[in-house]
């Protein structure tokens, strides 16, 4: 015998399912005033530091589809490359933003502030990128991924290297369509599926 | 002795205890589940950290399903039960201050979502949603009503065992997780393909509330304990790397 590893074991995930907007954004599932404030709703308040920007897309299905339950959360730092809760951050970033394919075109909008580069352990820098969670009806445990900026120098980025199939890094890759705008295409499945993680 | 200012990384999570992404019997999954391995790299900032939700942000009946839809009053119709439980990590530590999320549908099984088209009727009085911080211990509770069965468009003739849909954030980005409450002697669980996506037969155990006589109050309601474990992260002497994220 050997001692016990005293150790438990994360709880399983399950889908979010088709509703999972009453529970989490109760104004867009059709029940507004249900709570007096909703998490998540900005990311950013008035006079956050940095340049707002405004990333649009959608999320495709395997066939090519559009999503339209799918519900995405983001997490990012301010403009300085700081998170909320670290010392020196903006306190107008409270850096969570919860947003929906929209129930018509699927389209969704991730209004913020452009996230700062974040450094890593042992000071290595990362390119500034946006953390993103995906959860909708047919997805068992949430997809992780990240946005980075086609304007920035992502040749840094540790993560971004470690992608083995360069054509691959082009699916993390948000594209500027004009000042502050930018467009991000997510892929769960086949053709140009977007890089998911497991960190 | 160096003072450990690292929190350390994150536990790499051990996906063979969750439900596979790929699973034809629970027919969304089969195109909105990837198909390349996962890109994995130990965590950093992003995922070690997370936002955090001050009491001010919850309201009094924001834990109470059963009274916080209600416009006079009156309570919502059904079998009256408290959900409880700890949100711990894996090292058995308790998650204190997080914010717990559920939704659910009502007695009849259906859903106040207008999305939802089922012939059960709404409950004027329950929306079926709540959230709540966790205490200093990781403690929560929720007052509602035990949910309904309800049927959906799946194979031929699939039901949903009664459950209770629950968001947890932990204390940083990379513990986030959402899952589903069953409850003790449900017999619908065995035949859910959703439930059935959890391979490991006992995780998919960890999910079934147990009936708690003993947090029951008489003549008013039943409880049911739920658990919660998140990632824990790797506390080291030896967090002397460089590299890394």
């Amino acid at each position: 015998m050997v001692q016990k590893l005293e150790t438990l074991v994360e709880t399983p995930s399950q889908t979010a399912g088709p509703y999972v907007h009453i529970g989490l954004m109760p104004t867009y599932a059709g029940n507004p005033g249900y709570y007096h404030e909703e998490v998540g709703s900005s990311p950013i308040a008035e006079g956050a530091k940095g340049e707002v920007i405004e990333i649009t897309g959608q999320v495709f299905d395997g066939t090519g589809w559009a999503m339209r339950d799918a519900l995405i959360e983001s997490w990012q730092p301010d403009a300085a490359g700081i998170f909320p809760g670290q010392s020196g951050a903006d306190p107008a970033v409270s850096g969570l933003c919860r947003f929906a394919a929209d129930a018509e075109s699927g389209l969704f909008t991730l209004r913020t502030v452009k996230p700062g580069a974040v450094k890593a352990r042992g000071g290595r820098l990362q390119a500034p990128h946006i953390s993103l969670w995906i959860v909708a009806r047919g997805i068992n445990i949430g997809l992780q991924t990240r946005i980075y900026f086609d304007d920035e120098d992502n040749s840094i980025d540790p993560l971004l290297a470690r992608i083995e199939q360069r054509p691959r890094v082009e699916t993390l890759i948000a594209k500027k369509t004009a000042p502050g705008r930018y467009h991000f295409d997510i892929r769960l499945q086949g053709e140009g599926e977007t890089v998911f993680l497991d960190i | 002795m160096t003072e450990i200012l690292d929190k350390g990384p994150l536990i790499p999570r051990n996906r063979e205890m969750h439900p596979d992404p790929y699973f034809p019997d629970y027919k969304t999954s089969v195109a909105r589940s990837p198909k390349q391995a996962l890109l994995s790299m130990e965590s950093g900032h992003s995922e070690e950290t997370g936002p955090t939700f001050g009491h001010g942000l919850i309201g009094a009946l924001d834990n109470n399903l059963i009274l916080n839809w209600s416009k006079d009053g009156t309570p919502a119709i059904g079998e009256r039960i408290l959900v409880h439980g700890r949100v711990l990590d894996e090292n058995g530590r308790a998650v204190p201050h997080t914010l717990v999320e559920i939704w659910q549908a009502n007695a009849g099984g259906r859903y106040r979502h207008k999305k939802d088209s089922y012939l059960a009727p709404l409950d004027p009085n329950f929306g079926g949603c709540g959230r709540t911080l966790t205490d200093a211990e990781g403690r929560y509770q929720f007052l509602t009503i035990r949910p309904g069965a309800y049927p959906w468009p799946n194979r031929g003739n699939d039901w949903r065992p009664m459950h209770i849909h629950l968001s947890v954030y932990g204390h940083s980005f990379g513990q986030r997780l959402i899952t589903q409450l069953y409850f003790e002697g449900d017999p619908l669980i065995d035949r859910c393909p959703i439930a059935a996506c959890i391979r490991n037969r006992s995780q998919l155990d960890s999910l079934v509330a147990p009936l708690d006589m003993n947090n029951s109050r008489p003549l008013d309601f039943l409880a049911y304990k739920f658990d919660i474990v998140l990632r824990g992260r790797r506390q080291t002497m030896f967090e002397n790397r460089l590299e890394g994220m």
